[in-house]
């Protein structure tokens, strides 16, 4: 009767397997140091254009659909105050996380997926390495280091979008008052929550990447629903788990 | 005196989901005999040899390596096991982002049990792609390589820690019968110079001939014929189907099994 849980709880057993050896590892030899920088150039490096487009341009739309709300209360000089929290808390890590997700989740889940199909994973065993050791953690720690700092460039590049749409474009308020009310808004917890959700969010984007990656099969087939299973699973549970570190914040104030 | 057994299968049978890979499969590989395992696709050699390399755990009975039962053996120590058996993959199985040369160094650099010297790995790389005759191609990446260089630089990395056992998975599979007819003269080479005990996964009969009535003649450098004393297991939906010599193997009147000894016959 219950037939219909059985491959959704031996998946998440996999998964959880996978998850606790991959941490394990981080403290434990041997440690691929190339294969990490590598990946932090590829997941941080790789992902700063995008980063800094979509950045900019989520707080430019930000002000510009705030805008008329804002004139319409006279409180037009808050939306400094407005971008800040709405990037700083949420957006920034959220949508930044989701870009890293679609662009090296699936990145990890097609990679690991060819070679799980090709038997390269297979014969990493047989030549004497743990694949686990050699191709999760060091996804798992180049993408916790990397994502919380694209958060940050992203939130920057938000505000300066809010800037210019904010001063420039629509002349809501002034230069100072738009980064003062910007500045003063935020409050510990708020950088807190920040920096926590996109540390959280990594570890989920690239264990649910190379989870998928590492239990390919049926050919390239296989590795295309792989890929794309990543994206939504890594997806949903970004916006499922922003909810929970924003109401755990909300509740410890 | 009696060899050692290499790979012993004690009633083994591997599951996948509701399908039976290999059932109650009792095999027994001794030091320096040739097996040769015939079989149709799915029949199960792909997961015997891996099932013997502990890449697959039976879901019942018991494999032991080198005469130690692998049962509940952790993953760090079936590494050192598996540091003394050479496997060849049926693609080759070689790592698309490394050179040829990192490729069949990679054994002895991650091997730690093989205590290889960092020093020593370039010199052992050069002379295993030189057994291959690829002592060419050291820079190039696998996607440059032909599928018949690749299986060699798949030999060459099998055999650069210098086994006592090999596993050679489908190494003709898809190749046309010049370059199968090289490879498998490289595994033959492989077996007569070094004397290593040999279990090939095949479809193809012709390779299990070649195997049972050639020995390489070094000083010739070409093979000759000669007795082997090769054994044919012939596998069928993951049962043995027929085990014994190329003479038993040839009279046979199974349906199943005379169809893999046929194309020599016609």
């Amino acid at each position: 009767m219950l037939d219909f849980l059985k491959g959704p709880l031996l998946n998440l057993q996999i998964f959880v397997g996978l998850t606790l050896r991959a941490l394990a590892n981080i403290f434990r030899a041997p440690h691929y140091w190339n294969d990490i920088s590598l990946q932090m150039d590829l997941i941080g490096v790789g992902s700063v254009p995008l980063v800094l487009l979509t950045g900019l341009f989520t707080g430019a739309v930000i002000t510009l659909q705030m805008s008329r709300a804002l004139n319409q209360y006279g409180a037009a000089s808050q939306v400094g105050q407005i971008v800040s929290i709405t990037l700083v808390r949420e957006l920034g890590p959220v949508l930044t996380a989701i870009l890293v997700a679609g662009r090296n989740s699936s990145g990890m889940a097609s990679e690991l997926g060819s070679m799980k199909v090709t038997e390269q994973i297979d014969a990493m065993r047989a030549l004497g390495t743990d694949p686990v050791q050699k191709l999760v953690t060091p996804r798992l720690i180049a993408t916790a280091v990397m994502l919380p700092l694209l958060v940050i460039v992203s939130d920057f590049m938000g505000l300066v979008g809010g800037y210019i749409v904010g001063c420039v474009v629509l002349n809501l308020t002034t230069g100072t008052q738009f980064w003062t009310t910007a500045y003063r808004a935020l409050d510990y917890s708020d950088v807190a929550q920040g920096l926590l959700k996109p540390f959280v969010f990594a570890m989920v984007l690239s264990l649910v990447g190379c989870h998928y990656g590492m239990n390919a099969s049926g050919g390239t087939q296989g590795v295309g629903r792989a890929t794309t299973q990543a994206v939504v699973v890594s997806c949903v549970w970004i916006i499922v788990l922003t909810y929970f570190i924003g109401t755990f914040f909300i509740d410890l104030n | 005196m009696a060899s050692t057994s290499l790979v012993r299968f004690d009633r083994v049978t591997v599951r996948f989901d509701n399908n039976v890979a290999l059932a109650n499969l009792t095999w027994d590989l001794r030091e320096g005999d040739t097996c040769v395992i015939l079989g149709a696709a799915g029949s199960g050699k792909t997961v015997l040899l891996k099932t013997a390399l502990g890449l697959i755990h039976p879901d019942e009975g018991s494999v032991a390596l080198f005469g130690q039962d692998t049962r509940g053996v952790a993953e760090s120590a079936m590494r050192e096991l598996r540091a003394r058996i050479g496997i060849l993959f049926q693609e080759g199985g070689l790592f698309d982002s490394l050179t040829v040369e990192d490729n069949v160094g990679y054994p002895l650099e991650n091997q730690k049990s093989l205590l290889c010297p960092p020093d020593q790995v370039r010199p052992r790389v050069e002379e295993a792609l030189r057994f291959v005759e690829l002592g060419h191609t050291l820079e190039k990446f696998p996607s440059e390589l032909s599928g018949g260089m690749r299986r060699r630089v798949g030999i060459a990395r099998a055999i650069v820690t210098q086994p006592k056992l090999l596993l050679y998975d489908s190494p003709t599979a898809g190749l046309d019968p010049i370059t199968a007819n090289n490879i498998m003269t490289l595994v033959a080479k492989e077996r007569d110079i070094r004397g290593t005990t040999t279990a090939l996964a095949t479809h193809r009969f012709q390779d299990g001939h070649l195997l049972a009535n050639y020995r390489y003649n070094a000083s010739k450098g070409k093979l000759e014929p000669g007795e082997t004393g090769t054994r044919f297991l012939v596998l069928n939906d993951g049962q043995i189907a027929f085990e014994g010599s190329q003479d038993e193997l040839e009279a046979s009147r199974d349906a199943y099994v005379s169809k893999f000894a046929k194309p020599l016959k016609d």
